[in-house]
């Protein structure tokens, strides 16, 4: 098991490398730079800042430079934000991002975790045809469209809820709503689709044979075996919230990852767009090493070596 | 005692599924008595009603789709259809217990074997974690499961198919139940580990006193484990004799094809193994007339028009067919020869 977990961790930085030069590709690749948004420079005063960051060289040189710098965990300063460094800046916004993604998170999975789970037990009812009828809009309506429905409602006419900005508990309600209500509708669709499955299993049988409650069955033997397609959607999903939603960022002017990241890319402002898509990778990894030793504890059959 | 020494009488019972295709008659109208420490064979093909049967008396179908419809279900004196699901619970793993065909999927992967044993003694007869533990141990080498303390600790994916069901046969048997209903449990063994596990519940059941239903759709197996068989077809009773009588002289054209698809080692070596012509019916079309009828190779006009009567043989010989005093005759003469 530490074995596994060692080799996962040491693959971790190669493959954080190989995206972040296949991102740098890609910026480079694209028509135009940094440079070319901007008002255009007298040519001596670009001439002077491309030597200053080493653009005068060829490619190979700079991407050189620039990895043996990566590799020491250094991306350089922004291009725009001048003299500020990118672990400073990703440092800055990633806790807002965290923030709204955790809690956005711990929603998605309490609601749907409930909803699936009763839907499943109750198949065919009442509220099993309703909470999946919502799940599948929360799935239809993307959250573009769901986060100024929800502060239409909640700020404009029932003047409950600010209806953005960073600031105090309030503020961050609907944003939270917004993040979660695709993964709530997701998750509990797994849940239902995982409960259900389970429910009509063998072993599920046997367990009501040796007279036991269905409260039982359900938590001491059903719930593991429901869980397992979850918990391979939860470990991406979580990384993925942690890092900011650009969508929900945006429509609720919180000054997060995923806006960072969009003005970024806007800017082209390489060494934060590289920043950020290591930073992400990173973290993406993670989490779903994460999942994997999860599994290890939820199946018994599964072994690491 | 409030009753003459029966167990379980099951009387008319009728199982019913309500599914798209319409009505499934999986238990129509089934008839047995079980005797304190007998054991009843029930035999039939895939389909035929068997495992519903069993599940219907543990009160375990789940509804919907399913329903028992009609029947009295009475296990020594309690109604049990009349019972809250409370009072079922009780009874199930306690006075009634199971086995079930499958030994890789009807244990639950994700709980250690320790877990499965204890919870059915710490819920039925207040066994302490300790307590619980100790029995578990001694029923799973009553079962003959070597290094019974280590083992005890494993996962069922860490044992052999047979081990696992040895690890069932413990469960089921550890608060001592009255009645054990062990469906097909060595249909998914190899050969040789059937007869094991065949030999250990016939010897647990003369240790133990309890009655025991045994179903199976291999005649062979009940041949030499049980009082009396019934033979099930399409949710009904075909066939119910004591076994050497149902053996020697069936007095049914079902059962006798039945017997004719038993491999018989001193006999048909090398023989290819007979079988039953075409396939068992969808007994949520069935036609008017004997669900037999169109692979018997008895049959006639009639078979096709009226269904067949339940024709008393003898007191515990019955036999559903027009026909069925030819048959038995055919099969006593058979036997003089
Ligand atoms: N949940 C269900 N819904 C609909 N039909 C069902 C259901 N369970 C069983 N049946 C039907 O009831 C009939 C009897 O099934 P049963 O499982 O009792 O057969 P069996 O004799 O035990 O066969 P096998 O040897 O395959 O175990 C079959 O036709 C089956 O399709
Ligand atoms: S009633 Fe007719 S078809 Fe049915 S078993 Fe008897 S002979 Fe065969
Ligand atoms: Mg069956």
């Amino acid at each position: 098991m530490l074995s596994f977990i060692i080799r996962r961790l040491l693959i971790i930085i190669p493959m954080a490398l190989l995206v972040v030069t296949l991102t740098w590709g890609l910026v480079r690749i694209a028509p135009g730079n940094f440079y070319s948004a901007e008002k255009k420079l007298p040519p001596a005063v670009e001439a002077n800042i491309r030597k200053k960051y080493g653009l005068d060289k060829p490619w190979y040189t700079q991407y050189g430079m620039m990895m043996s710098n990566i590799v020491r965990g250094d991306f350089g300063d922004s291009l725009k934000y001048q003299g500020q460094s990118v672990n400073e800046i990703i440092r800055r916004h990633l806790p807002y991002s965290a923030v709204i993604g955790l809690l956005g998170y711990l929603l998605a999975l309490a609601i749907g975790l409930t909803a699936g789970t009763v839907a499943a037990l109750k198949q065919n009812s009442g509220f099993d045809y309703g909470s999946m009828s919502l799940a599948m809009l929360g799935l239809s309506v993307p959250n573009f469209v769901l986060g100024p429905i929800l502060v239409l409602i909640f700020s404009f006419w029932l003047y409950l809820l600010p209806p953005g900005r960073w600031g105090g508990f309030s503020g961050i309600v609907l944003p939270v709503i917004t993040l979660s209500a695709i993964y709530a509708a997701y998750i509990a669709r797994l849940t239902r689709a995982g409960m259900l499955e389970v429910m009509r299993s063998d072993y599920i049988r046997t367990a009501r044979a040796k007279g036991l409650d269905e409260k039982t069955v359900l938590l001491r033997h059903a719930i593991r075996g429901g869980l397992i397609p979850v918990l391979s959607f939860t470990g991406p999903a979580l990384a993925a919230l942690l890092a900011g939603t650009v969508v929900v960022e945006k429509v609720f002017a919180i000054p997060g990852l995923g806006n960072i990241f969009i003005q970024a890319v806007l800017n082209r402002d390489e060494p934060l767009i590289l920043g950020v898509v290591a930073f992400l990778s990173i973290l993406i990894m993670i989490f779903n090493l994460i999942v994997d030793i999860a599994y290890g504890f939820l199946d018994p059959r599964i072994r690491y070596e | 005692m409030t009753n003459d020494g029966t167990i379980l009488s099951v009387d008319g019972l009728k199982t019913y599924f309500h599914t798209e295709d319409g009505v499934v008659k999986a238990v129509d109208g089934i008839s047995f008595e079980l005797k304190k420490g007998e054991t009843l064979g029930i035999v039939g093909e895939s389909g035929s009603g068997k495992s519903v049967s069993n599940l219907s008396i543990m009160r375990l179908i789940q509804e919907p789709p399913g329903e028992i419809v009609d029947g009295k279900i009475i296990f020594d004196g309690i109604d049990v259809r009349a019972l809250s699901i409370d009072d079922v619970r009780k009874i199930r793993g306690r006075r009634i217990a199971m086995i079930f065909q499958d030994p890789m999927t009807s244990l639950n992967p994700f709980l250690k074997i320790s877990k499965q044993l204890t919870e059915v003694t710490v819920l039925h007869l207040g066994h302490t974690k300790q307590q619980a533990r100790e029995h578990a141990i001694k029923m799973l080498k009553l079962v003959g499961i070597s290094d019974a303390e280590q083992r005890i600790d494993s996962y069922p994916h860490e044992f052999s198919g047979g081990m696992r069901q040895r690890v069932m046969i413990a469960m089921a048997l550890s608060c001592d139940p009255e009645l054990l209903i062990a469906d097909e449990p060595t249909t998914a063994l190899d050969v040789t580990i059937q007869a094991q596990i065949l030999e250990l519940i016939k010897d647990l059941k003369a240790r133990m006193g309890t009655s025991v239903i045994l179903i199976t759709h291999d005649l062979g197996v009940v041949a030499g484990m049980t009082d009396k068989i019934i033979v099930m077809y399409a949710g009904k009773v075909f066939e119910q004799a004591p076994t050497r009588e149902l053996f020697a002289t069936p007095a049914n054209p079902y059962t006798k094809g039945l017997l004719k698809s038993v491999p018989d080692p001193a006999h048909e070596q090398g023989k290819e193994l007979y079988q039953i012509p075409g396939l068992p019916p969808d007994v949520a079309h069935l036609p008017p007339g004997c669900p037999f009828a169109p692979r018997c190779s008895r049959v006639e006009d009639i078979c096709h028009s009226e269904f067949p009567p339940f024709v008393e043989i003898n007191e515990d010989h019955h036999s559903l067919c027009h026909f069925a005093n030819d048959v038995y005759a055919e099969s006593k003469s058979e036997v003089a020869k």
